[in-house]
């Protein structure tokens, strides 16, 4: 534990980023559970149209971090965040903001697939009928454009209105990515989106990743340290509830600037 | 380890004497229900005919059937249902989603509980209190509310149940797309609810279908075919309750039919809610 705490602290300030195409700039954000601290003074940049991979070991604070960008935690009394989050150049921790028109922006795509009892047309078209008034027909494209990002257009088109919890478990995530980028989003949030998925349904789901940060700047938690090698442009890697290293995805990995980040990475804790 | 022959015995014995012991208790009681079902078969068969179905409540010794009484109480039932329904799904929903963790949400829990085993008669004497005196009257509107009173917890209590059985992460994902939360509540869980919802409401409408006490004090009876229920208005339990005690046989052996009526139509609701109950859980 000793060389642990001897080890250098990294300035996460000077992380390779250009500061111009950040999209969210989170500022020292403090996250209670009540009277629990679980993110300390967390800084980081996430960049326009880029993947931004969040890792580390069980309870370290990465959900709680994602879950702070759309505020979903504010669903539940008790759980507050202090700091600054811009999404824009709006601090979306500041008063007055819509919460439902903030979660329309930054959508989130969960570690188990949750599809609505409703058929795959409906579900996909569930987000798009809250704020924008489509005609029959500019839906069915927004749909059949949706779940082509998604890479499920091929296997659903011809049962969109077969209930979407017939899907199988990598279509329903699927499915809810579809969901999610139907809205057009600025920003996707993905919760360990694979954990719940077989191989080759992680596979495709990666590679749909891979091809949404043309529109979307994505942000994705995960376990999977190759996973995110694969996927991200940038990584952060948190432990204890603070941001350790945050970097671009091949510096860290190859060349982790703290003793802690390379013990995590090379498999000798977490 | 050593094993002593005795503490086996003793062990396999105890064992033995409690479960033959549920056998036989359990016997009983389905032997008690055969009974019952099979009197009011017995009994309820030959009173059943078309006449039960399209003629009015006799006088003793004219022919006549039930019909004003099966309307009376299939109207009176489903105003009752629709009341309860809209004040038992929002109280439950309120509860499940809302308030259920404040003092005042533990209160409301346990003031429905209250009300899920209070007596009927005592629901019939207050709404013949605030329903039937003030106008003079008894009234099947009287009897719709008694009934109503009787269902609500019913439904509210389910209610309650089957949301949180629900998925977190489903009013997540809703809210997550930007909807509001009782945007979310309405599209999303009382949907993936549904099956649930439907059971409880059927299970309380068997539960008012058979009342009789609170329609005593409110609907009590009516010669007469009506589909007016600003007045007296027959039903099936009150007159199986008058004419079971009668001294005429035309008139019991109605009451033997109007009693079958009714359970045949709980077991069906039963059956239905079962089935409902049962439908595949795909996740």
């Amino acid at each position: 534990m000793n060389t642990l705490n001897a080890v250098e602290e990294f300035d996460t300030s000077i992380a390779d980023v250009d500061r111009a195409s950040v999209k969210v700039d989170v500022r020292g954000l403090d996250f209670f559970y009540g009277k629990t601290l679980a993110l300390k003074q967390v800084t980081i940049p996430f960049a326009t149209n880029k993947v931004t991979a969040l890792i580390g070991p069980s309870g370290c604070g990465k959900s709680t971090l994602l879950r702070t960008l759309n505020r979903m935690y504010a669903l539940y009394p008790g759980q507050r965040a202090e700091g600054e989050i811009f999404l824009d150049g709006q601090n979306i921790l500041g008063p007055g903001v819509d919460l439902a028109r903030l979660r329309a922006r930054v959508g989130m795509v969960f570690q188990k697939p949750t599809p609505f009892p409703m058929s795959i047309y409906d579900n996909v078209a569930f987000g798009v009928r809250l704020y924008e008034n489509l005609s029959k027909a500019e839906m069915d494209a927004r749909v059949e454009d949706a779940l082509t990002r998604a890479a499920l257009w091929g296997e659903v088109k011809d049962k969109l209105q077969s209930p979407g919890l017939g899907l199988s478990g990598g279509q329903q995530q699927r499915l809810c990515v579809a969901r999610g980028v139907a809205v057009k989003p600025d920003v996707l949030l993905l919760d360990e989106p694979t954990s719940a998925l077989d191989p080759i349904s992680s596979a495709k789901l990666e590679e749909t990743v891979t091809q949404l940060k043309a529109d979307h700047t994505i942000v994705i938690v995960t376990h999977n340290l190759g996973q995110a090698a694969r996927v991200s442009d940038y990584t952060g890697f948190m432990y204890l509830g603070e941001l350790v290293e945050f970097g671009p995805t091949e510096d860290l990995f190859q060349r982790p600037a703290t003793k802690r980040t390379s013990d995590y990475i090379t498999g000798r804790f977490g | 380890m050593s094993v002593s022959a005795a503490r086996v015995v003793r062990r396999r014995l105890a064992n033995l004497t409690f479960e033959v012991f549920c056998w036989v208790v359990t016997a009983v009681a389905l032997v008690a229900l055969a009974a019952i079902l099979w009197s009011l078969v017995r009994q309820g068969v030959g009173g059943l005919n078309l006449d039960v179905f399209i003629k009015s409540t006799p006088a003793p010794g004219s022919p006549g059937g039930l019909a004003n009484a099966i309307t009376g109480s299939l109207m009176m039932c489903l105003l009752a249902m629709a009341m309860a329904l809209v004040v038992g799904v929002l109280s439950g929903t309120w509860l499940a989603e809302y308030g259920g963790h404040s003092t005042y949400g533990s209160v409301i829990r346990f003031l429905n509980d209250v009300l899920l085993s209070a007596p009927s008669i005592l629901v019939g004497v207050f709404v013949s209190e605030i329903l039937v005196k003030p106008f003079h009257t008894f009234s099947g509107i009287a009897g719709a509310v008694a009934l109503s009173l009787l269902a609500v917890p019913v439904i509210t209590r389910t209610t309650e149940d089957v949301l949180l059985l629900q998925a977190q992460t489903l009013r997540e994902a809703g809210v997550a797309l930007g909807a509001t939360f009782s945007y979310v509540i309405r599209q999303i869980l009382w949907r993936s609810a549904r099956s649930g919802l439907l059971t409880g409401a059927l299970l309380a409408f068997a539960r008012i279908s058979g009342e009789t006490a609170p329609l005593l004090f409110t609907a009590l009876n009516n010669q007469f075919f009506t589909l007016d229920l600003r007045h007296p208005t027959a039903n099936l339990p009150v007159v199986i309750f008058n004419y079971a005690l009668s001294a005429y046989d035309d008139w019991r052996r109605l009451a033997w039919a109007g009693a079958l009526l009714i359970a045949v139509a709980v077991l069906a609701i039963t059956i239905v809610a079962r089935i409902l109950a049962q439908e595949p859980k795909r996740s």
